[in-house]
Parts: C-alpha cells; structure tokens; sequence
C-alpha cells in the first residue's frame, strides 16, 4: 500500500472535508460511504506518474493541490452564470444548470416534462434518503482516488429517471458553469437510469462564466442503460484556458442496447475524461468516440476502459487528437474481453496530429483478452500534416492556414461524424471551427 | 468426428510434459554457498580470478539491489521468490585444467551432444571438406554459471573478432570490458539487472573490430543443470565502425518440480554503419502440464545504436520458461541507425508471456519495426507490452509496429499493451494489432483434404509466423518451426 507522506495541502484537504461534511447532503448511510470515499483518496493521494494509469498525467506535478470547496453561488455568481448559459444555449434542448456545483433551477428548464421522466437535484434525493438512488450514485468502487474524492464530496448534480417505454423528444443538456470569484473546486455527481426500450440524449458542457479563473471542476456520471435502450451521448470541454476538468463516466448497458457518445476538449488548462462502459447484456453496442484540439500548455487526457463482460457485443472506437504549440494529449483505451465474452467484435483506433515540434502526444491503447471466438484489433498512428497535400493547395491558391484548417477538419470529421443528431453534429462543428478560427 | 477423437487421445497419451530437453546431467559441481550477501558476491569475483575494479562494480550493483523493489507492473504471477533460497554460483568441478575439448567432462560434452550443439570442431578436427558456402558456427556453451568451451577461437582470432567467456574477457581484455560493460544497461537500471550485475558469473564477449564482416555465426548456448540454482549470465557485443556479427542464443534446462530463476543481461553496441543481428530460441523449462516448475526468465536485453547508420536487429522465438518477462530494446541514438524487432511467442499449459521491445528514437531520421506474433493455448497468458517513442530533436523518426495474436483455446489469454509517444512532430507512427482465433474454415478445409486437426494447426500456425521465422539464421528457422510444432501439441482437441 502506498504510505504517502502528508503534505500541506494533503492536510488542509483532510480538515476542509472534515469541515464541510456537514455541508455535504444525504446523512447516516451516504456519510458512512462519504467517509469511507475520502479515507480511500487520502491513502491514495492525487494520483502520480508511478500508478500506471496516471502514467502520462501526473496530478501531483500538475494539478498539486485539490482546491476548497466552491461556496454556494450567491446571486452576483448566480447573474454571471446565467450570462453564459444564455450565450451558450444550445436550441431544442431541455437545460439543467450545475453552477458552482449546485443545481440552479432558476437557469433550468424542468416545465412540461415527458412522461415517464423524472428530473431531480441530487441533494434533494440524498436528502430524502432515497435508498436504492443513493445506493447507486455511490455504487462507483473507490479504487480510482479521483472517483473517490468525487463520492467523498460530490454536493449536488442531476438525478434523471426515464420509465420502461419512454422515448424522449427533446435532448437532456446538463450544464457546468464555474462562476465562484475566487479559485474554487466544485464536485458534482450525477445519476441517469434508463429503463427498458428507452431512448434518450444527453449532451454534458463544462465551462465558465466571465471573470472566473483557475478553478477545479470535479465530476461524476453514473449511467444505467436498459435492456433495448438507447442513449446518445456528446460531451463538451469548453473550460477556462486555466481550469481543471476531472471527469469519470461510468456506464453499464443491459442486453440489446445501444450507447453512442462523442466526447470532445478544446477547453481547460488540464483535462482528464475516464470513461467507463461496460457490456452487461448480450447483443449491446458501443460506440466510442472523442476528440482533443488543444493548443498552448494544454494537457488532455482520455481513458477508455471497455470492458466486455458477456458475449455478442461489439465495439467501435474512434479518437482524434490535434496537437498545436506546448500541449500534450493522452489518449489510454484498454478493451478487455471476459472470459464468457465470445463473439465479441472490438476495434478501436486512435490517431494524433501534431502541429508543433513542441507538441506531444502519447497512445496507449491496450487489448486484454481472455476469451478466444472474438475478433478484435486496435490502430494507432502519430504524424504531422501531410507536406504534399499542403503544397497541393497552397499551390491552388490557398493560404497556410486554411489549408491546414481544411486538413485538421477533415482528420477531426471522421469522429465528429458519427454523433446522429443533425442539430448536436453542428454544435460540435462549430466548437471546432471556433477552435481552429482562434488558431488562424 | 473421429479424427478429433483420436486427437483427443493422443494428446491424452503427450500431454503438456513432452519437454525434450528435461534431462539432469549427473556431474559434481563446485557451488558457491546458498544465499545472497556481499560474501557470495566476493565469493564470485574471486572465483573469476577478476581484478579489483570489477569487485567493486559488482559490489556497487549489490549495495543498490538491496536498496530496490521488484517491479510489479508485469502482467505476471508467481510466488514470492526467496532470493535467500538459491545457489548464486554453480560450476562444474574441474578435473584438472582444461587445454582442449577432449579434456572437458565428456558428461557435459554428452549433454550439449543430446541437444543437439555441435561442440566438437569434429569435421575440422578430420579434415572433411566442407561443401562450398556452408555456414559454419562457432559455439560457447554455459552450463549453470560458466562457459565450459568455445569454438573456433582460432580462426575467429585471425579475423581479428573476440569471442571469448566474459570472464575471461575482464581479465584479458579489461580496457574493452572497462569501456563498455554497463554503459547500455547501467547497474541501476531494474531490479532484475542490478541483481544481475552483481552477481553475474559468465556469459559472452564479442568484439568485432572495424570494417571486419564476422567470418561465421557466432553462437551461445545456456543451459542451467544444478537444482536450486540461478543463472545470471551477462552477454556483450560490440560492433566497432562498419564491422557486422550476427549470434545466435539458445536456452535449455532440466525438468524440476521447483521454479528456477534466470537474469540475464545483454548489452549490444553498434558503431558508425556497424550491424548485430542478435536470434534468440528461448526454451527454458516451461513446467509441467499442472504449471508445477519452470524457469522464471527475468531478462534485460538492450542495444545501443551509437553510430550512425547503425542498425540492430532482435530476433526471438520464445516458447519456453515458466514466466517470461523481457523486453529486448533498441536505443536509437545515432542518425539514421535503426531498429528491428521480429518476435515469435508462444505460450501453452500455465506458462506467462509478458514481452515485448522498447524502441527509443533519439536521433535524427531513424527508424524501427516491431513485428510482433504471440500464440496463446492452453491456459497461458500472453502479453505483448512495447514501447515506441521519439523524442523532441528525433525528427523524422519512423516506426512500424504490427502486433497478431492468436488463440487456441478458451481458456487462455492474449493482451496487447502499445505505449506510443511522439514529442516531435516529424515522427511517424504507426501501430496495428489484432487478435483472432484460427479461423474454423481454414481448419475444416485441411482436415478435409487429409491433414489431421494437429497439422491443420502446425500448419495455420506456420503461416501466422512466417515474417518471423524468415528473419532467423537457417540452422534455427529449422528448429525454430519445430519447436513451434512441439510447444502447440497439446493445445488443439
């Protein structure tokens, strides 16, 4: 076990969360959990390059301290954030605003909900003593330290239900905003069950209001998907140039059902997305895909762990990353095949682009297999910008730039092209474009 | 379907123990007391007749090993080894000093006689005349902890290329060993090095000097016969400028209920447009059929390109050893050097692979290629781990990587572990990796046309690591492919 030494800010960690526990909602059982939660961070410590799956982001170098908790958004903070919210609305949506990590239902839209679905703040269910909810918004085993400290001091997030039958007709969109005046972490949780032969889709954005600066954002997704149900799924990073964004998704499917989620960071000093799905029923499919475009001193990082525990699953991975100035991008995808997992079909394919002699970027994509009537198979290419088709347009009269542009949209489109939704496909677009328009 | 019936049968009647080579030699030996302590490492050194220097480098490795922890990231599992429980050192007792082969234990001239190594310079000796173009090999044979004969000394030493025991090396060629032993992999590099540095007792030298194209293959030979004992054997090859060797390594040991332990360390080193080609056919003991003994194969093999235009090459069939953990790796430091790795692993009963290669892209526009094939059967897990990585002035780095993996079986595993780094962006990367399992069809097709469900297989299997076994020497392609055919049979049925 690893004995780390107690250092300042490991200290002032240990009493803040001795002092804000009774800020923290749900008592009795979920403290008992919160409790145990955070003993098992603290063992642990902000994860090091020397665990191997930090390997290539090491929080203790990086990110050195977990700041005090965000305080509740007073109105002034409440005001920014729904500045941005507004300027960043997405249309046709149905909108749940996370600000400073707790659920503001004034910037949410919770009027004339489908039937069969149930929208509630965390809090409220915690505090309610919701058994089987609590339970499962705290099922997330407290192995990894970052998932851990999230259950430990998660304050408030969305509990969404959708009932057996249920085809939503509008996107869920969850939405982050820091909008605290001082440097703050915020942790927030939140809950999706799908029940059988539901459709749903959630789209997740991170990012803050004017004037907030070098905050943590510290969150948590448990989704449960029925058996025949299908979730769509696109998450955004559009974080402050100097936040943190560490983010854990855990999503189990039942038998027959289908999970397809897009993941893309512009935004955020450090990111680091974990994602977690694993096929629990027969005949379900995954699709996985992401995207990095990052620039300056940013560092992203994405782990993937596919795990697939019965047989006839497939999945498919796609991940894109573009790499300008200093930054750094990650990408970890580990499928595992169980034992009883015959006839599964896994490939996954992971690419880099990297536009400056600075930029770094390092795949590890890994195959654990254990069952032998299975087909799978994994890529991963690293290279710059192909010099010839460069030259053939710069010689057809466009300038640099824009030729690199045409290129670096046409490496990202792959990925981004698989997201369904038309409308949710253009928003992705236009987070890109307005990434590569900066850059020019 | 009869056919798989009478599969089922034979295999029933083989089962996993048909280990060829699990045969004891019965010789005295001369064993240093059990147990590790700076005493066993003195004991060693004075054994070697070595010089002070050499003490003190051992000594130094010793004091840092005691400081270190095993690693533990391996996808491996075994029983903590008593590093306490083992005879460090093992030689066969000499009868009286050793002038020519005909001198040496004719036991132990027997056993490399039962394997199948040619240690007697016989037709030489005779005067038969060679057929035109044959390749010839000169062989240095360890048993346990020290080499007992190397051949063709002399017409080696007319071409001007040193192939001796290390041991002898340190005490007649001290200015070489000096500058180059524990420069590639330096004593405080992994656990299982340092411990290796300390207490190694024999192992090869080779230098070729420039310009000097190695007359013939040249050609270790391992084997561990003691009980109890490790064998920590140390292998260096130096290639000075525009000279190239090409060596071959075999392994075999006895078939024990205990688990033996093997830590060896190879250090290459390639001058400006200089060349090793380094082969491998690793069969160690890989236990019984209840995954009960073997050799727990702990090695540390690296080459350094520190000339340009310097290439090196790893070649390896591993289908022996309990465990195998291994990583034979590649520094490119020179411009335009380059890397090659092709492995063939196979692992069957209880055995586990955890192997791969390290390509380290220092220099500009060098380039590598790992062609890795891993076949797992029985209950084995076989894992390929490799890193490839360009650093920030490797512009135009290149490397190629294609991991395959096949099963036979359910019970069994194969796992794929990339770790991928670009910190330049003129490197080119590229990485690809399947796993399957052999395609029922092609089976059905061959049984049809009359081969039985075990040839089927040698034969798919044969395919499968054809781009390997090409790039071995001619003598081990041979043995090589019927190796392969031995360690499946068994796994289908």
């Amino acid at each position: 076990m690893n004995v780390v030494a107690k250092t300042e800010t490991g200290r002032a960690l240990g009493d803040a969360f001795a002092l804000v526990s009774d800020r923290l909602p749900g008592g009795g059982k979920i403290a008992d959990q919160r409790r145990q939660a955070f003993e098992a961070y603290e063992r642990a410590g902000l994860p090091h390059r020397r665990i191997e799956d930090w390997k290539y982001t090491d929080l203790r170098a990086l990110m050195r301290e977990v700041l005090p908790l965000a305080p509740a958004p007073d109105v002034a903070a409440l005001n920014r954030a729904a500045a941005v919210v507004k300027k960043q609305a997405i249309d046709g949506v149905r909108r749940l605003v996370l600000v400073d990590g707790a659920f503001a239902p004034d910037l949410s839209d919770l009027g004339n909900l489908d039937k069969g679905l149930s929208i509630r703040p965390l809090r409220e269910v915690l505090d309610a003593g919701d058994g089987t909810l609590s339970a499962q918004a705290f099922a997330s085993d407290n192995s990894n330290p970052m998932i851990a400290l999230n259950g430990a001091m998660a304050t408030d997030g969305v509990v969404i239900e959708i009932a057996d039958g249920t085809v939503l007709t509008k996107p869920l969109h969850i939405v982050h905003v820091a909008s605290s005046a001082a440097p703050a972490a915020m942790f927030t949780r939140s809950l999706l069950r799908l029940g059988r032969d539901t459709g749903a889709t959630l789209v997740e954005s991170y990012f803050a209001a004017e004037g907030t600066k070098a905050y943590q954002a510290h969150d948590g997704l448990i989704v449960a998907i029925g058996d025949n149900a299908r979730l769509d799924h696109i998450r955004l990073v559009e974080d402050g140039s100097d936040a943190f964004n560490i983010s854990s998704a855990t999503i189990t499917l039942g038998a027959h059902a289908h999970f397809n989620t897009f993941a893309m960071t512009t935004g955020a000093h450090l990111s680091r997305y974990q994602l977690t799905v694993t096929c629990a029923g027969e005949g379900s499919k995954v699709e996985t895909n992401g995207v990095n475009l990052i620039n300056g001193k940013q560092h992203a990082d994405t782990t993937l762990f596919m795990d697939h525990a019965v047989p006839h699953c497939d999945s498919r991975e796609i991940f894109r990353a573009v790499v300008d100035d200093r930054a750094h991008s990650v990408f970890q995808g580990r499928i595992i095949v169980r034992p009883d997992a015959q006839k599964t079909d896994a490939k996954m394919m992971t690419r880099a682009l990297l536009l400056s002699d600075e930029a770094e970027a390092d795949n590890k994509p890994e195959l654990e297999i254990f069952a032998d009537d299975v087909t799978c198979g994994h890529g991963a290419t690293t290279g710059a910008l192909d010099e010839s088709l460069l030259f053939y347009m710069r010689a057809r009269g466009l300038p640099e730039k824009e030729a690199q542009a045409l290129l670096i949209q046409a490496f990202v489109g792959e990925a981004i092209e698989t997201i369904v939704s038309d409308a949710l496909r253009e928003v992705a677009i236009a987070a890109a474009r307005r990434w590569l328009e900066a850059r020019a | 379907m009869p056919a798989v019936q009478e599969t089922v049968e034979r295999v029933r009647r083989i089962d996993v123990d048909q280990y060829r080579y699990g045969f004891e030699t019965l010789i005295e030996s001369d064993k240093a007391p059990k147990g590790l302590s700076e005493d066993t490492v003195r004991f060693i050194s004075a054994k070697k007749n070595e010089p002070a220097w050499m003490l003190e480098w051992r000594l130094e490795a010793f004091r840092r090993w005691l400081t270190m922890t095993e690693p533990s990231w391996a996808r491996v599992h075994y029983p903590k080894i008593d590093y306490q429980d083992l005879y460090y050192y093992s030689a066969p007792k000499p009868k009286k000093t050793v002038n020519s082969l005909d001198e040496i234990d004719p036991d132990i001239l027997k056993t490399y006689e039962k394997l199948g190594i040619p240690l007697r310079e016989v037709e030489v000796l005779e005067g038969v005349v060679r057929p035109e173009g044959e390749r010839r090999i000169a062989v240095d044979a360890v048993f346990d902890s020290v080499s007992v004969a190397t051949t063709f000394q002399k017409e080696l030493k007319a071409a001007g290329v040193i192939f001796m025991p290390i041991s002898e090396a340190i005490r007649e060629h001290p200015e070489l060993v000096k500058k180059y032993l524990g420069t590639v992999v330096p004593t405080t590099d992994n656990y299982f090095a340092t411990l290796n540095s300390a207490v190694f007792s024999d192992g090869s030298f080779v230098y070729v000097p420039p310009g000097v194209r190695c007359p013939m293959e040249l050609s270790t030979y391992f084997r561990i016969n003691e009980r109890n004992t490790g064998q920590f054997e140390r292998t260096l090859i130096i290639a000075d400028k525009g000279s190239y060797v090409s060596y071959l390594e075999g392994c075999t040991a006895p078939q024990r209920d205990e688990n033996q332990l093997h830590a060896a360390v190879v250090e290459l080193v390639t001058h400006d447009d200089a060349e090793i080609k380094y082969s491998t056919v690793q069969n160690w003991y890989p236990g019984n059929s209840e995954g009960k003994g073997g050799i727990y194969n702990f090695v540390t093999k690296r080459g350094d390109c520190r000339g340009r235009n310097s290439k090196i090459s790893w070649t390896q069939v591993e289908t022996g050893s309990a465990i195998t953990w291994k990583y034979p790796s590649c520094i490119l430091r020179g411009d335009n050097s380059s890397g090659e790795f092709y492995s063939i692993a196979i692992s069957n009963g209880y055995q586990q692979v955890d192997s791969g290669t390290k390509m380290i892209h220092l220099g500009k526009n060098t380039s590598s290629r790992i062609i890795s094939k891993g076949i797992a059967a029985g209950k084995s897990q076989n894992t390929y781990r490799g890193l490839v990585s360009a650093h920030r002035k490797a512009t135009g780095a290149r490397n190629y990587t294609a991991c395959d993996s096949l099963l036979i079986g359910d019970q069994c595993g194969a796992h794929t572990v990339p770790y991928v780094e670009a910190k330049n962006s003129s490197a080119t990367f590229e990485h690809e990796a399947t796993t399957s399992k052999i395609s029922e069809d092609v089976l059905f097709y061959c049984v049809q046309r009359g081969l039985s469900q075990e040839e089927a297989v040698g034969l798919v299997v044969n395919g499968f690591v054809k781009d390997v076994l090409q790039q071995l020497p001619m003598e081990f392609a041979v043995e090589a492919q019927k190796l392969i055919s031995i360690s499946l049979e068994g796994s289908v049925g």
